[in-house]
């Protein structure tokens, strides 16, 4: 069986007035259908840099990005991205801001009445069917991020890329975020990707956690397995000893072997 | 000191209660209340009122003497009453009130200042978006928009070889600047995050400007437009004294000619409100229009 997403020897360097500064160096990495991973390390790393890779906003130095088996070298739907400023265009509202992806994605495919429905059950999905005729400039920042998941998730992507979505977010509103994310993956089984520097985040929502060696020329540094299953609750995980045991091992990882060094900056 | 204190203690422990005052009164303010609104009419009314009473006291005593060589308000007002109190009267070709005359340089400026809106749009556009574009284009930009209106004319009646096209002309390359210049600053300045969901979405080139690149832009592209059309109004004056016809512009220059000092006045006045009425308008529409654009 080959891999749904294969990131194939991935160097990526960035060239800006004749000095070349190595960002990533041999990423390898298979993610099967399905599965949600994470990818987790110090700011600096070059995790963002890796998911612009994967979503083709980046272009690759070396290596390559295969998706079932082809390569995607450019952007497009079905690799959407929930960015960490949730990104929505101020001037619409919640429901054009998804009808605009809906009528680019399904345009052809769906028929006006479909493609309405369609934006609705997304909306429900989030819980955010209520705020349909809001501008982002009136909702709270948890809401926006909602939206942008829902705007992400109109588009049926192959693969969801989250980059550190709830990092602007009190604690609060990311755990009923992070909630939201885990129900929406039991029900459709989206093969996801997260962007995050939180442990526990890692550690409650994924099947694999990818930990990056600290920059310049970041490389993956270990694949944790999280063998918790789901639904996870984290109430119960709090005490959970499988919980705890992966949470060590990535602090370890993070603050033992792969300590961030400012100096490095 | 802990006199002050107390002070400062009591001061600060009023603004609690003001809070649910000012809730209250918005309220109350709902309701149709005529003293309210009278109140903040004259307001608004009174002090510019009393401003243009104190100036035209000032202009009479200061061109009362016979020896004046500009007339005062009354002389004004009696020699120029038909114009003033007749906008819309019409005796046939030369003779018409100065409402038609108005419109008539409205309609040259809204065809010149149109084009320059579409045209400076869509290189503003192309400068905005190309930094190709931008370093050949800029340079020339800068330059040819210090050239003032006028200048061009002389160029221009000699390519059009005739006067209407002539005026079009100079209101469109006096306009286009400002348009042009504040589109591709907007179009620069747009969100990195709103062109990475454009590419995520595949959206093509004309997508783009219609649904990201406009939007995102409106209100850089607006102000240029407030720019531009104020300027077009400048241009239009004064290219028509130049190239005569009916407009305004031309009125001016005509009576100038046959010396009837107060017609000139009175044609100021409409310019003045004119040219007002566009700013608010152009103001009026990109407020409506760019509505939620700059709330982040």
């Amino acid at each position: 069986m080959t891999a749904y997403l294969k990131l194939d020897h991935i160097d990526k360097s960035f060239a800006r007035g004749g000095q070349v500064s190595e960002v990533l160096r041999d990423i390898r990495l298979t993610i099967d259908k399905g599965e949600f991973v994470s990818i987790i390390g110090h700011s600096g790393c070059g995790k963002s840099t890796l998911l612009n890779l994967i979503a083709g906003l980046t272009k690759v130095s070396a290596g390559a990005v295969l998706l079932e088996n082809k390569e995607v070298d450019s952007p497009g739907p079905e690799r959407a991205v929930v960015f960490q400023n949730h990104s929505l265009l101020p001037w619409l509202t919640v429901y054009e801001n998804i009808n605009l992806a809906v009528s680019k994605v399904f345009g052809r495919s769906k028929s006006k009445a479909e493609r309405h429905d369609w934006i609705m059950r997304n909306l429900d999905l989030v819980q955010m069917a209520h705020a349909r005729d809001k501008r982002p400039a009136e909702i709270s920042g948890g809401m926006k991020q909602r939206v942008g998941i829902a705007r992400a998730l109109a588009m049926e992507p192959k693969i969801l890329l989250l980059d550190e979505p709830f990092g602007a977010l009190d604690a609060l509103t990311r755990a009923h975020l992070q909630d939201a994310v885990m129900d929406i993956h039991s029900r459709l089984g989206s093969t996801t990707i997260i962007i995050t520097h939180d442990v526990d985040e890692a550690v409650l929502l994924s099947d694999r956690i990818v930990m990056m060696t600290n920059g310049p020329a970041a490389t993956i540094g270990e694949v944790l397995p999280v063998p918790l299953a789901r639904p996870r609750r984290r109430i119960e995980l709090a005490s959970d000893r499988t919980f705890l045991r992966c949470r060590e091992a990535v602090l370890k990882f993070l603050y033992e072997r792969h300590r961030f060094v400012e100096a490095a900056e | 000191m802990s006199i002050q204190t107390i002070e400062d203690t009591k001061v600060k422990a009023f603004p609690a209660k003001p809070a649910e005052v000012i809730a209250f009164t918005a309220k109350a303010r709902r309701r149709f209340d005529p003293l309210a609104i009278a109140g903040k009419l004259a307001s608004t009314l009174v002090p510019p009122v009393i401003v243009i009473a104190l100036m035209l006291v000032v202009w009479q005593v200061a061109c009362s003497s016979p020896t004046s060589s500009l007339p005062p308000p009354s002389q004004v007002w009696n020699e120029a009453y038909d114009l003033i109190a007749h906008p819309f009267f019409d005796n046939g070709p030369q003779d018409i009130g100065l409402a038609w005359r108005v419109l008539i340089s409205l309609q040259r400026v809204a065809i010149g200042f149109g084009l320059a809106a579409i045209v400076g749009v869509a290189l503003g556009a192309l400068v905005g978006q190309s930094i190709w574009a931008m370093r050949g284009l800029d340079p020339v930009f800068q330059i040819l928009r210090t050239v003032p209106p006028l200048a061009w004319l002389p160029l221009s009646l000699a390519a059009f070889r005739d006067s209407s096209p002539s005026a079009l002309f100079v209101i469109f390359i006096t306009s286009i600047w400002p348009i042009i210049i504040n589109t591709a600053v907007g179009v620069r300045n747009i969100p990195q995050d709103y062109r990475n969901v454009a590419r995520i979405l595949r959206l093509n080139p004309f997508e783009f400007f219609v649904k990201i690149m406009v939007p995102a832009a409106a209100p850089y592209i607006f102000t240029g437009l407030r720019i531009g059309i104020g300027l077009s109004w400048l241009a239009i004056v004064a290219a028509e004294m130049l190239t005569g016809g009916v407009g305004i512009g031309f009125f001016i220059w005509d009576a100038w000619n046959s010396s009837r000092l107060p017609d000139i006045i009175v044609a100021l006045a409409y310019i003045g409100v004119t040219g007002f009425c566009l700013d608010r308008l152009v103001a009026g529409v990109g407020a409506f229009v760019t509505r939620g654009t700059t709330a982040k």
